[in-house]
């Protein structure tokens, strides 16, 4: 029965970081940048989600509207900070992005204050049972969006032109950019719904905890980065298939070892002993 | 009087602790995102020892060791993963290291460690030593730079393979430099315990892993005077403009944004340009 609960929170857990992770699983696999800053488009997410539910009440509306703007915001961030970077070697990129990080979570800090924002009604908080557990409305729909959406884009991603341009793209630059594909709006595009994807994720975390932070972000951009090592950077299977890896080994770790590591420590340890053992990541094919 | 001697301090402690992870990151480029775990590791080690009634200045040897010795563990990982995937191997280590700093009761936990007893130096003194001993550190470090190996480390930096190639025994010299490099900071560890006479888990965090190397960045990788004044400047900023404090982190995030984006080099890199452009106009 426990094991049971356990799993099942360790699915909540996964479907968020798969959101969060897919979007910088896009960009690494693009653009070889470790985009830290990631993270702060699900904080910005978050916050809009906040703002505008509390203002209209109208779920729907709040989706959409923190999926715009984490959206445009991830397109403004690549095209001023990215691009010019992108002939540097890959730390200058990297070291960038975390400076970005650290800003934007003071900004959020300083123009929303320290303690953080919640809803004055918090949506989907209503008890719903399956089987023998327990779960929160929000939860099930966290679980059915990330699924949903994860499907559509897979499909989008083999059936149509844009999403094979992508992925040739991905694969071979050059070979693809003489093929006709414009290699800039292919990265513009896998920016924008990355980084919706995180602002949905955004939205739907602070529905699950009733609370946005300045610091929110900064957890899950370390957990996803360790994810998409996981997963054999940049591979879209790989990496869902790490989040809920991760989800499951925090959830059991916290149990068993929570004595004498905490839940991040956990998460990493696993990261270092998975990368000793196997550099390229648990689910690269090389 | 007594503000500047700690100010002083505290800036000979950032001039170490910067030098050191210039030796791993600059001279022989590997990326670290975790190099205030071994800032840690020494401060703890020398409160611990200190507390156990060791003197002081004993117990800097100590620190050096036991963060050297770790810092070779780590280093492994360098052997194992490169560049991005290092980078993120590194910044698990700072967040296993307070994960499991954390849940230890005979480290204090969450609270911290004090009441270690003083280095028995006065002000003054420590400052002095303080100040001696990041000059040994920049000293090694130019010395280090000069020599056959740090030759070594700048051609690991620039491309390991061909190194190989040449038949130089790589790991060794990378798993020299984390040494080196830990060690350092770990004695500059030791005297953060004793300066702040406080330490808790949160005193070495990753976003300390991360001005630690905006202090590197902003000088400019691998450039030893450079690394020493970004350093110095940096770490004295919030104190001299109290304005500063409370947006210590946006200036720091700004900073290290603004720096990569118009000039990857750092203030080196910066000052490298100019002069050069005033020399072709002549």
């Amino acid at each position: 029965m426990f094991f049971l609960e356990l799993i099942a929170q360790s699915l909540v857990q996964g479907s968020i970081y798969a959101l969060i992770a897919l979007g910088l699983t896009l960009v690494y696999g693009l653009l070889r940048i470790l985009h830290v800053a990631h993270a702060s488009l699900f904080t910005l997410g978050a916050y809009v989600g906040v703002l505008t539910y509390n203002a209209t009440g109208s779920l729907a509306l709040t989706l959409l509207a923190a999926m715009l703007v984490s959206g445009l915001s991830g397109v403004a961030m690549f095209r001023l900070a990215y691009k010019p970077l992108l002939k540097q070697p890959p730390h200058v990129a990297l070291i960038a992005s975390i400076g970005l990080f650290i800003a934007a979570e003071e900004c959020f800090r300083i123009a929303f204050g320290a303690s953080g924002l919640s809803f004055t009604n918090t949506p989907l908080q209503g008890q719903v049972r399956i089987g023998s557990l327990q779960f929160k409305e929000a939860e099930i729909a966290v679980m059915l969006g990330a699924a949903l959406i994860l499907g559509v884009l897979a499909w989008l991603q083999s059936h149509t032109r844009v999403g094979i341009a992508c992925q040739a793209t991905v694969s071979d630059p050059q070979m693809a950019e003489s093929f006709g594909i414009t290699l800039n709006t292919v990265r513009d595009l896998n920016f924008l719904v990355g980084s919706a994807l995180a602002g949905f994720a955004g939205v739907w975390v602070a529905v699950l905890n009733n609370l946005v932070e300045p610091t929110m972000g900064s957890v899950p951009s370390y957990k996803a980065l360790a994810i998409i090592v996981l997963g054999g950077m940049g591979s879209v299977p790989g990496t869902l298939m790490a989040a809920l890896v991760l989800g499951l080994v925090e959830s059991f770790g916290t149990v068993y070892l929570g004595k004498v590591l905490d839940r991040n420590a956990i998460a990493f340890a696993f990261l270092i002993v998975v990368l000793m053992v196997r550099p390229q990541g648990l689910f690269a094919k090389k | 009087m007594d503000y500047e001697i700690s100010l002083l301090t505290t800036i000979g402690i950032s001039i170490m602790f910067a030098l050191s992870l210039n030796l791993i990151t600059g001279f022989c480029g590997q990326i670290s995102l975790g190099h205030a775990a071994f800032l840690g590791v020494g401060a703890y080690t020398s409160a611990m020892l200190t507390k156990a009634g060791l003197p002081f200045l004993l117990t800097i040897p100590a620190s050096m060791a036991l963060a050297g010795i770790l810092g070779i563990i780590v280093g492994m990982a360098s052997l194992r993963v490169r560049a991005d995937f290092l980078a993120i191997t590194t910044m698990g280590v700072v967040f296993l290291f307070i994960g499991l700093v954390r849940q230890q009761e005979w480290l204090g936990g969450e609270m911290g460690l004090s009441g270690f007893p003083d280095s028995g130096l006065g002000k003054t003194g420590f400052m002095l030593l303080t100040l001696l001993l990041a000059a040994l550190t920049a000293a090694i470090s130019l010395y280090i730079q000069k020599a056959w190996i740090g030759r070594v480390f700048s051609g690991i930096a620039e491309d390991e393979d061909t190194m190989r190639v040449l038949g130089i025994d790589v790991p060794s010299y990378k798993l020299a430099a984390f040494a080196i490099g830990t060690a350092l900071a770990g004695a500059a560890g030791a005297l953060y315990a004793s300066h702040l006479k406080f330490i808790g888990p949160d005193s070495f965090s990753f976003v300390e892993s991360i001005t630690v190397l905006s202090m590197v960045v902003v000088g400019g990788i691998g450039s030893v005077v450079w690394v020493a004044i970004a350093a110095a400047v940096l770490s004295a900023l919030p104190g001299w403009f109290q304005f500063i404090g409370d947006y210590k982190l946006l200036v720091y995030g700004g900073l290290l944004f603004v720096m990569m984006r118009f000039s990857p080099h750092g203030l080196a890199g910066m000052v490298k340009a100019l002069s050069s452009k005033k020399g072709g106009a002549q």
